[in-house]
């Protein structure tokens, strides 16, 4: 029975239908085939023979509606050639793929062979059984205070970048992909770095990046640039994820994912999606946004009994700087927090620009402390916070009332904020501090603060280390 | 079960499958798709064309491929062994699932809602000649510790015993009870087990009214917005400003019998997080472990869809059966509007005609089914059971205007709107005073005083007051500074401060402040209350508000919530004579 059915599948997927019935888009629909599989991998031959990849999206008894990752420009109708092979589309994944550079379907476009496979897997994943995963829990340090502070990254987070066009994500990944470390471990690394819709300049600045850093051998990387099949970019995540999830898994590695610009991928879903006359919900985007931004989210963590892990660095831009559109924020609802970058911190020239209170880092909790990072770090995280949003209030005051009109205390919330945005936030881009210098700085900034202030530390905290850094730079220092 | 072809796939297009050539397939009758037997739903039929939805992912099935009855409607099996499982949107546990296909969940698996083997101590309520009817306890098995499990007859059922087993070790399927119905001849088996239509609400004696407080052991919620026993709520709010953690905290630390926490469309570790740390947690009030109260549900966001808008459902008919029992079960829903979002996904699928923002019109009539199923009832066995249902809702960019929270706000009672000011600024848990309401108040208020101090009501009501006067002064002061207002208005202000510092933030992960008893919370208010108003007096008198402020004893107060146990509020006592002393020498000074 298994063999006979296995026989038949063979004898189907080698099956050529000339001539297609419609061209819309990255669509193609063909009729008279045999009963194809939801979600089959196709392959498609246009005039010339080129080989173009696509997969089943919807299937019935009339018609076959599939969708061309290379796109559909100079097919035509009558002379292209499809089969549909069977089963879902699957990628060759090996650690050979680490050093070398691929399309979004993972075709080598850096001239070399394409490496040998050690295994064939479907792209598109499965989903984790919970009871699987291992909670994720150590701390990543990636050198930057406003980070390892307050938004602290753990071994297998998936936390997004929330920028805006012409703000320095960019840079900010790099850093974080050049810096980080699990202190007291060296570890089996790599870095999957996936590229949708995004310039040359971009992917090259990466390349360059990781290059000067010397780690160009550890990473991977999946490229749909720009000019690509703007379809492409649908694939290229779920290629750079699967691949991941065998470094990670198979071979023990910890991965570090790169998703730059997510905004990209969900404007290539939302083109098919209206293509097909889908209801949209927000802004035109399709209701399954969420479920299949979180397919791609989701592909993250640890695993109990496995040695490696997946962090996800997803980058995305905010359409008009604002992060209620569906992007951001169908995105922060799946992520486990999100480091968000203000417009306004960058023009004051403050790198990295983020802003204090509409990020979050959520796994934060269970990673820092005593054995981890450092006992006060909590409070102290804390207390920075609930201080900082004061400040905020404190400088909406001002701006209407004036500064002169504000109490002595209010004056103090202004330095401490000050403070706290040029020394505490303000870094380099090659400045890798650590987890010691950022919390030393944090009392810094907290110590221009009087003592009663501070609710959310406490007394042995204060006695350990209030006022302590302050006092050995007494100009207070801005 | 009886399997039969009922038909064959005619179009498949994500989780909603179009069927054609359909025999006898009945409306919300279970199917199994295809060889690999995947689980579906008919959810539509129309000549002999069927609409299914399938619960897994429906990649490979192609047209042609069988449709395969299995004469049930979607349903779930109800018996010992529930408790501290954790299940999918259809109830298959995924710890067996996770022996079966390994780390990444695979298709076409079944596995049993309950374990067979397992034996359990059975204790025997009837005998033989007995008269019975439905919803009677007929015997029990202690299932953990803390829950005794009562096997009840069928709804629907009723007549008289002519077999019952002895007392004895069994399994579920074990026959434990014989029973001639009134109705039929046909004589009844009944086991431990009984299986119920997710989609139905399970019958019950008599709605009552309700009076008792769902004690959450969150200050905010307790003392401000309080929810009933049997009540409704939900929980709205922005991605991160804590929808998730205020359930937990409440699963964790409330006064129901059982919990049901459904993680629908949510995150995996979400989830992985709570099977780590629920067995560890002690529950104060029977020193057990949470996991022997707790049963799960989870669909997480990369599950299938279609599971995602069943998981609601076999999580409110689990809580049923035990209400049925006798038992006040909390449930929670993480989140609501994945649920609703997977009817809209379905909804477009099927390509019915969309109303607001693409979801379907029955949108309402879905919500309202479902809050429907929440209550305080008087059960068909004589005792008092109740669902509670907490909701979270996700609105798109955190606009409360949306379908979704705008529908659900028609049919909660209680709303405990998150506020993103609050959340950016990590005051936690961050439920917006102003927003957020209870209808439960006057229901619950003899309770408070009864059982925690006739003071509670008159208490709450001034330190609500102070919160509504003091966003006006707020008003004035963001225009013309704090210096513009007199002592008295500014001690308000003041207050305000002191009691969202010292009383409404509290931390999830502080071991003594996660939650206070009735009588902590009671007390703390008191004592801040016993601030303001001696407070006011000494302005009055003459005394500065820095004065006031600089009192020693007030850094003490702000503190008190992590410094004083539950289990000691002697310690309050000492607390509020010493914040006596204070006043009295200020006021001593000014005369
Ligand atoms: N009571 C609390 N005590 C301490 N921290 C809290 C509390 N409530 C929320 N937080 C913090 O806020 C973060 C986000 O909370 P949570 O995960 O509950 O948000 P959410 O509303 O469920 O978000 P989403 O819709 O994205 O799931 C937590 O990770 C935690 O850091
Ligand atoms: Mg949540």
């Amino acid at each position: 029975m298994a063999d006979q059915s296995e026989l038949k599948k063979k004898l189907l997927s080698s099956r050529e239908y000339v001539g297609v019935d419609q061209i819309e888009g990255p669509l193609v629909f063909i009729k008279n085939t045999h009963p194809v599989g939801y979600r089959e991998l196709v392959e498609c031959r246009d005039r010339q023979g080129n080989l173009r990849l696509g997969t089943v999206m919807d299937t019935s008894d009339d018609v076959a509606v599939v969708q061309v990752f290379s796109g559909t420009s100079g097919l035509n109708m009558p002379e292209t050639r499809v089969s549909f092979k069977g089963e879902p589309q699957t990628l060759g994944v090996s650690k050979k793929m680490l050093g070398r550079v691929f399309n979004g379907l993972g075709q080598p476009r850096d001239g070399g062979a394409a490496p040998r496979a050690v295994k064939q897997v479907d792209v598109n994943g499965r989903p984790v059984n919970p009871v699987a995963r291992e909670y994720p829990r150590d701390f990543i340090q990636t050198g930057i205070s406003v980070i390892d502070g307050m938004n602290t990254l753990i071994r297998g987070q998936k936390l997004p970048i929330f920028s805006g066009n012409g703000l320095p994500h960019n840079e900010l990944a790099a850093q974080i992909t050049r810096q980080a470390k699990v202190r007291g471990q060296e570890t089996d690394f790599a870095v999957v770095f996936a590229a949708m819709g995004v310039k040359h300049d971009v992917a090259r600045y990466f390349i360059d990046s990781f290059e000067s850093s010397g780690v160009l051998e550890k990473v991977a990387l999946f490229l749909s640039l720009a000019d690509d099949p703007s379809i492409e970019r649908i694939i290229t995540p779920r290629s750079a994820l699967t691949l991941a999830e065998h470094l990670a898994f198979d071979e023990g590695m910890h991965v570090l994912v790169v998703m730059t610009d997510m905004a990209n991928y969900c404007e290539s879903l939302r083109e098919i999606s209206t293509l097909r006359g889908e209801i949209p919900s927000r802004k035109g985007y399709p209701g399954y946004l969420y479920s299949d931004l979180a397919e791609l989210y989701e592909r993250s963590g640890m695993l109990k009994g496995f040695k490696g892990s997946i962090t996800q660095l997803p980058i995305l831009t905010m359409p008009n700087d604002d992060i209620s559109h569906p992007i951001p924020d169908l995105s922060g609802y799946i992520t486990e927090g999100q480091i968000v970058f203000e417009r306004d911190m960058h023009s004051r020239g403050l790198y990295p620009p983020v802003a204090g209170l509409p990020s979050l880092s959520r796994l934060m909790k269970d990673g820092i402390g005593e054995g981890m990072t450092r006992e006060d770090h909590p409070h102290l995280a804390s207390q920075l916070f609930a201080a900082y949003s004061y400040v905020k209030d404190v400088r909406n005051l001002a701006s209407v009332i004036g500064e002169e009109e504000l109490t002595p205390l209010d004056h103090q919330y202004l330095d401490f904020g000050e403070y706290f945005e040029k020394k505490f936030v303000n870094q380099r881009t090659n400045e890798d501090r650590s987890i010691e210098q950022t919390l030393d700085l944090g009392w810094e900034a907290l110590s221009l603060l009087p003592a009663e202030e501070l609710h959310r530390v406490t007394e042995e905290e204060i006695e350990t280390y209030y006022g302590t850094v302050a006092a050995k730079t007494p100009e207070g220092g801005i | 079960m009886n399997e039969r072809i009922a038909g064959r796939v005619s179009r498949v297009n994500g989780p909603v499958l179009e069927a054609a050539d359909i025999t006898d397939a009945l409306m919300t009758e279970m199917v199994f798709v295809g060889e690999e037997r995947l689980v579906g739903e008919v959810i539509k039929l129309n000549g002999n064309r069927a609409v299914i939805q399938v619960y897994e992912d429906t990649t490979g099935i192609a047209p042609g491929d069988n449709i395969y009855g299995s004469g049930e409607s979607l349903s779930v099996a109800l018996g010992p062994g529930l408790m501290g499982t954790i299940y999918d949107g259809i109830q298959r546990p995924l710890e067996n699932l996770f022996e079966l296909s390994g780390e990444f969940i695979g298709k076409g698996l079944s596995f049993s809602a309950l374990n067979k083997e397992r034996e359990w101590e059975y204790t025997p309520l009837v005998r033989e000649g007995d008269r019975v009817k439905e919803g009677q306890i007929i015997g029990t098995v202690q299932e953990t510790p803390r829950i005794e499990h009562r096997i009840m007859v069928p709804p629907g059922l009723a007549g008289t015993v002519t077999e019952a087993a002895a007392a004895g070790t069994y399994t579920i399927d074990r026959v434990i009870a014989v029973l001639e119905p009134d109705d039929t001849p046909e004589k009844r088996e009944l086991t431990m087990v009984q299986s119920w239509p997710i989609r139905r609400p399970r019958p019950t004696a008599e709605r009552r009214p309700l009076s008792i407080p769902l004690v959450t052991g969150q200050r905010v919620i307790d003392t401000l917005f309080p929810l009933a026993k049997g009540g409704t709520v939900a929980i709205p709010g922005g991605f991160g400003t804590g929808k998730t953690m205020t359930q937990h905290a409440i699963a964790k630390w409330c006064d129901a019998d059982i919990i049901v926490y459904i993680g629908c469309g949510e995150r995996g570790n979400e989830m992985t997080d709570v099977l780590n740390e629920f067995p560890e947690l002690i529950d104060p009030s029977t020193g057990r472990s949470l996991m022997e109260r707790t049963i799960l549900i989870a669909n997480t966001s990369n599950m299938p869809v279609s599971a995602r808008e069943a998981s609601i459902y076999t999580g409110i008919t689990i809580a049923e059966y035990y209400r049925d029992q006798g038992y006040h079960v909390a449930i929670m829903a993480d989140s609501t509007s994945r649920w609703a979002e997977a009817l809209r996904e379905l909804s477009g699928r099927m390509e019915e005609m969309p109303a607001e923002e693409g979801f379907p019109a029955y949108l309402p009539t879905r919500i309202a089914e479902f809050y429907e199923r929440a209550g305080y009832m008087e059960t068909f066995c004589g005792k008092e059971g109740s669902v509670s249902i907490i909701g979270a809702v996700s609105p798109p960019g955190g606009d409360f205007s949306e379908p979704v929270t705008q529908h659900t706000r028609r049919f909660v009672r209680c709303f405990w709107g998150l506020d993103r000011q609050l959340a950016n600024a990590r005051h936690y848990p961050a439920i917006g005073w102003l927003d957020s309401y209870s209808e439960y108040l006057t229901d619950i208020t003899p309770w408070w005083e009864e059982k925690v101090g006739p003071a509670w009501a008159e208490d709450r009501r001034e330190i609500l007051e102070l919160l509504q006067k003091e966003v006006r002064l707020q008003q004035i002061v963001k225009l013309v500074g704090p210096d513009a207002l007199p002592d008295s208005q500014r001690f308000v202000i003041e207050v305000c401060t002191v009691f969202k510092n010292a009383f409404l933030q509290q931390n999830a992960f502080d071991d003594i402040d996660r939650y206070s008893t009735a009588e902590k919370q009671m007390r703390m208010l008191g004592i801040i209350l016993c601030y303001w108003r001696r407070g006011n007096e000494a302005i009055r008198k003459g005394v500065t508000i820095v004065k006031l402020r600089r009192m020693k004893v007030l850094q003490e107060i702000i503190k008190m919530k992590l410094t004083i146990p539950n289990d000691k509020p002697g310690q309050f006592d000492r607390l509020e004579a010493k914040l006596e002393r204070s006043l009295d020498r200020l006021g001593a000074i000014y005369g």
